[in-house]
């Protein structure tokens, strides 16, 4: 293959056997038919957002508690239900039994505002992941930087928790988290860019499609995985996860920012941040590891015929699961990072080293070597 | 230096200091008014040297009427160690403070004005330590009666 | 004559005129005494400029119990308990420490097996401490891991005890005049067992935490305490060791068996975080070497010299015994007066209280987190600041 960055994408487009179609296609194709149907699809995008932000929050949270176990020689939950598993369900209804505080000299409108503003940033996220051919809500033609920009209104949220609590530590764990976050999006978008050079496109699906012939992390000699070790690290960094979780560290500061809230609206801050995860690790499989693409070898049919197996979808939870241990894991092993270190560590290393990879990809589009063309 | 020794360098040098009996490690006695210039000698000479001060606590000698406060010496260069006995009056209690020789005496004597009561000159900071600042009373003494105490029975 | 008492509120709140020294971006917040970090109910008080420490003040006394209060009432067998409830990780060197006192200033002497026993035990619980205090640290820094993996080890140690002594915490087992009961038949093969189990987790901890360039980042240059200063503030103990000071009890005052084993006294360098954390573990390592020399030579004989019935008198004086806990000296200082079962005076001189001020000279000119990093290397236990 040869020639502009366009035919590049056309011709992957047409090798991949699956077509796009999102939930939100689907509701405007059937507008001009029947517009109750368009309102059915709508509606079923917005409770599936719903079931999928409960449901993964709550696996989620068990996952992480029987890892976190069994990375320390215990067993975890183990009571409530076979092996723990209703544990999270026992433990979302307590939460939503709580009485709800807000402090009496706290700003009260922004105390209660927050933690809406962190889940509806996830929700915005979550409504634009890729997340099989036929199970995307919406599919945005400049998905990559939608997904940067949503971000960075969970910021807002974290922001707005620890000065409307009246709380100096909480005061401090926000601050920390702001300069925390904005900095690490920046090499977060340096090596999303690098996908975005290869891909030819913004959007989501478009970057998965792409992958048709063999996934980033290996297609794109050398860039592709430090891009990926980057885009890594600051996801763990966005996502205030151990090595980088200072605004909520525990031995510190209580618990940071969300020291003030109880109840429904810290069970939002607590669902966010472990949705987030979720974001970060499905946006790491969709960037890098071919999304909801099987693992193929050119000219291997039998190979590929057993990868055919898995439906996409599955592929895509694989990938993403396969991310999410990784980060857990590395939140059970490290102890974590000082707030100079940490800017250091982004503005000094990941922020130059980020540059000259991106630089590197684009003369690597440029003359055309990828590995496996 | 051994303690016979260290005994003679002292007393020689410090006429009112004498050496106390009754205790297990070498030990004098020196009135509270030759008390700072004879810590200022133990830190800055070099053949004593005490450059540690492990401990410095009092004890309440009511029917004489007085607090005796002890100070524990330790040098590190040459090993060996002191303790140094002196008496305030029960009435008065004011000592010299050695936070500038020894800054850990700082909150060792912040611990003795606590439960004791002894006021120390110049100290730079001189507050309670494990009581709030307006407890009444000071909890060591012998004759230290409040509300909560309870007598063993016998 | 310029005796000042103060007040805590003085210092927190000082009058906002326009020429006050206490400037407006500088803000003072509690940590503690309910505080994930603390290790115990320690209050502090931090002047703090945005990240940045100005000013230290530990406000202590939350637990104060008054133990040398309610010894002046008890026998000195009874003050053996409570000498478990100060520095509760080192309770049989608490223990030891009374016994010796009491012992020394009574006359009465024991024999070969009480101390080697009383070895034996100090040093399984030097181990027990450290281990813990290096999970602790670990749980500090963020590496939630290190705390489990600790006291899977510190069970180990602890069911060592439980089988001997009957209790894991507070153990009230080094009585004046020697031991309150023998040595469990088990006891040798467990601790030989463990000596070989520790050598090998030890090296892995190395790996997992200590080789962690995290962790160096977060320990290395914090916090330096020269030796001079450490001197002057009344550090002894891993504190003033890593600041290269070679004071330590077991060699220049040996009791025990000390004398007759063959071990380092491990210095530092530099005395910042980092030689604080290693010179303990380097110090489990030692203390792994004492057991290992004295636990199949534990010479026969009775473990109590004198009847637990008798009431032990003092003759009339001052006395002060000393050893070496696993956080510095913990000296005993009691007067008789000749007549009385029960102490005129006891006063215990606690590591832990002198340690605690170290602090103040410091945290001054770090950022929080160095804060707890330093706080955490010097190891505190809080009930023995208080007592």
């Amino acid at each position: 293959m040869s020639g502009s960055l366009l035919w590049m994408t056309t011709s992957a487009a047409q090798a991949s056997p699956w077509a796009v179609k999102t939930l939100t296609d689907r509701a405007a194709e059937a507008l001009p038919s029947s517009p109750w149907l368009t309102l059915a699809y709508l509606a079923g995008s917005l409770a599936a957002l719903g079931a999928l932000v409960s449901f993964l929050g709550m696996s989620l949270i068990y996952v992480e508690r029987k890892l976190a176990a069994h990375f320390q020689c215990r067993l975890g939950p183990m009571r409530v239900g076979p092996h723990g598993l209703l544990q999270t369900v026992a433990d979302s209804i307590k939460l939503l039994l709580k009485e709800d505080i807000v402090p009496e000299r706290a700003d009260r409108a922004m105390h209660l505002l927050a933690p809406f503003l962190s889940m509806s940033a996830t929700v915005l996220a979550l409504a634009v992941l890729p997340y099989s051919p036929s199970l995307q809500i919406a599919d945005v033609n400049i998905g990559a930087l939608y997904i940067t920009a949503v971000g960075g209104l969970g910021v807002m949220g974290t922001l707005l928790a620890g000065w409307s609590s009246n709380n100096k530590w909480s005061l401090i764990g926000a601050m920390r988290a702001a300069a925390q976050i904005i900095s690490y999006e920046v090499s977060a978008t340096l090596a999303l860019l690098v996908v975005v050079l290869f891909a030819g496109t913004l959007s989501l699906s478009g970057i998965v499609q792409s992958q048709a012939a063999g996934w980033w992390i290996w297609r794109a000699p050398g860039v592709g995985i430090v891009a990926f070790t980057i885009y890594l690290i600051a996801s763990t960094a966005e996502t205030n996860r151990t090595p980088f979780d200072i605004p909520e560290g525990e031995s510190e500061l209580t618990a940071g920012f969300h020291t003030e809230y109880s109840g429904l609206r810290f069970s939002f801050f607590f669902l966010a941040e472990f949705i987030n995860v979720f974001v970060v690790s499905a946006m790491a499989a969709t960037l890098f590891l071919g999304g909801w693409m099987p693992f193929r070898v050119g000219g291997l049919d039998g190979l590929n015929a057993v990868m055919g197996l898995l439906p996409p979808g599955g592929w895509f939870l694989l990938k993403t699961c396969g991310v999410v241990f990784l980060l857990m894991w590395s939140r059970w092993t490290f102890p974590r990072l000082r707030v100079d270190q940490l800017m250091r560590l982004e503005w000094k290393f990941l922020l130059p080293v980020g540059f000259v990879n991106l630089a590197a990809a684009a003369l690597l589009v440029l003359w055309n070597l990828y590995f496996f063309p | 230096m051994d303690a016979e020794a260290l005994l003679e360098v002292l007393i020689a040098s410090e006429p009112a200091a004498r050496k106390r009996d009754k205790t297990n490690r070498t030990a004098i006695q020196a009135p509270v008014e030759n008390l700072l210039p004879l810590m200022k000698r133990l830190r800055q000479d070099e053949r004593l040297a005490f450059d540690l001060l492990l401990d410095h606590t009092a004890i309440d000698w009511l029917a004489e009427g007085r607090f005796e406060l002890v100070y524990n010496l330790y040098s590190t260069i040459h090993g060996h160690s002191l303790m140094v006995f002196t008496s305030v009056p029960r009435d008065n209690p004011l000592a010299p403070t050695v936070s500038e020789i020894w800054p850990t005496a700082h909150w060792q004597e912040r611990e003795v004005f606590d439960l004791f009561g002894v006021l120390y000159d110049d100290h730079p900071d001189l507050r309670r330590l494990f009581l709030d600042d307006d407890w009444k009373g000071n909890p060591l003494r012998k004759d230290y009666q409040d509300d909560s105490m309870l007598a063993r029975p016998q | 004559m310029t005796v000042r008492i103060r007040t805590l509120e003085e210092i927190v709140r000082p009058p906002q005129t326009a020429d006050s020294p206490f400037s407006t971006q500088e803000y003072f917040v509690n940590m503690g005494p309910q505080h994930p970090i603390a290790h115990g109910s320690l209050r502090l008080v931090l002047l703090l400029d945005g990240e940045t420490v100005r000013r230290v003040i530990p406000a202590p006394g939350y637990v104060h119990r008054g133990i040398e209060k309610m010894a002046e009432s008890l026998t000195y067998r009874q003050i053996v308990h409570l000498t478990d409830r100060m520095d509760y990780l080192s309770a049989l060197m608490n223990n030891w420490a009374l016994s010796k006192t009491v012992e020394e200033a009574g006359g009465i002497a024991t024999n070969p097996r009480i101390e080697t026993i009383r070895t034996l035990m100090a040093e399984l619980q030097r181990v027990q401490s450290h281990i813990l205090w290096w999970g602790v640290l670990g749980m500090d820094l963020g590496a939630f891991t290190a705390f489990l993996y600790a006291f899977r080890d510190r069970e180990i140690i602890g069911e060592i005890f439980e089988d001997t002594i009957g209790a894991r915490l507070t153990m009230n087992y080094i009585q004046p005049g020697g031991l309150m009961f023998d040595v469990h038949p088990d006891f040798a093969r467990k601790v030989k067992k463990l000596i070989v189990y520790l050598r090998t987790i030890l090296d892995e901890y190395d790996t997992l935490l200590s080789g962690n360039a995290i962790l160096q980042e977060r320990l290395r240059n914090i916090g330096v305490l020269t030796p001079e200063k450490a001197l002057a503030l009344g550090c002894t103990g891993p504190v003033l060791r890593a600041s290269g000071v070679p004071y330590d009890l077991r060699k220049a005052e040996p009791y025990g068996v000390y004398d007759q084993v063959e071990f380092d006294v491990v210095i530092g360098s530099r005395g910042d975080c980092w030689d604080r954390y290693y010179a303990r573990i380097e110090e489990i390592r030692q203390s792994l070497r004492i057991l290992e020399q004295l636990i199949d030579n534990i010479p026969p004989g009775p473990t109590m010299v004198t009847k637990f019935a008798e009431r032990i008198k003092i003759p009339e004086g001052a006395y002060y015994g000393q050893m070496e806990t696993a956080r510095g000296v913990l000296g005993v200082f009691l007067v008789s007066d000749g007549r009385a079962d029960t102490p005129y005076r006891i006063h215990f001189r606690s590591p832990n209280f002198n340690n605690l001020w170290a602090i103040t000279a410091l945290a001054p000119g770090w950022r929080i987190a160095d804060l707890i990093a330093i706080q955490s290397s010097l190891d505190l236990v809080i009930p023995d600041i208080d007592r």
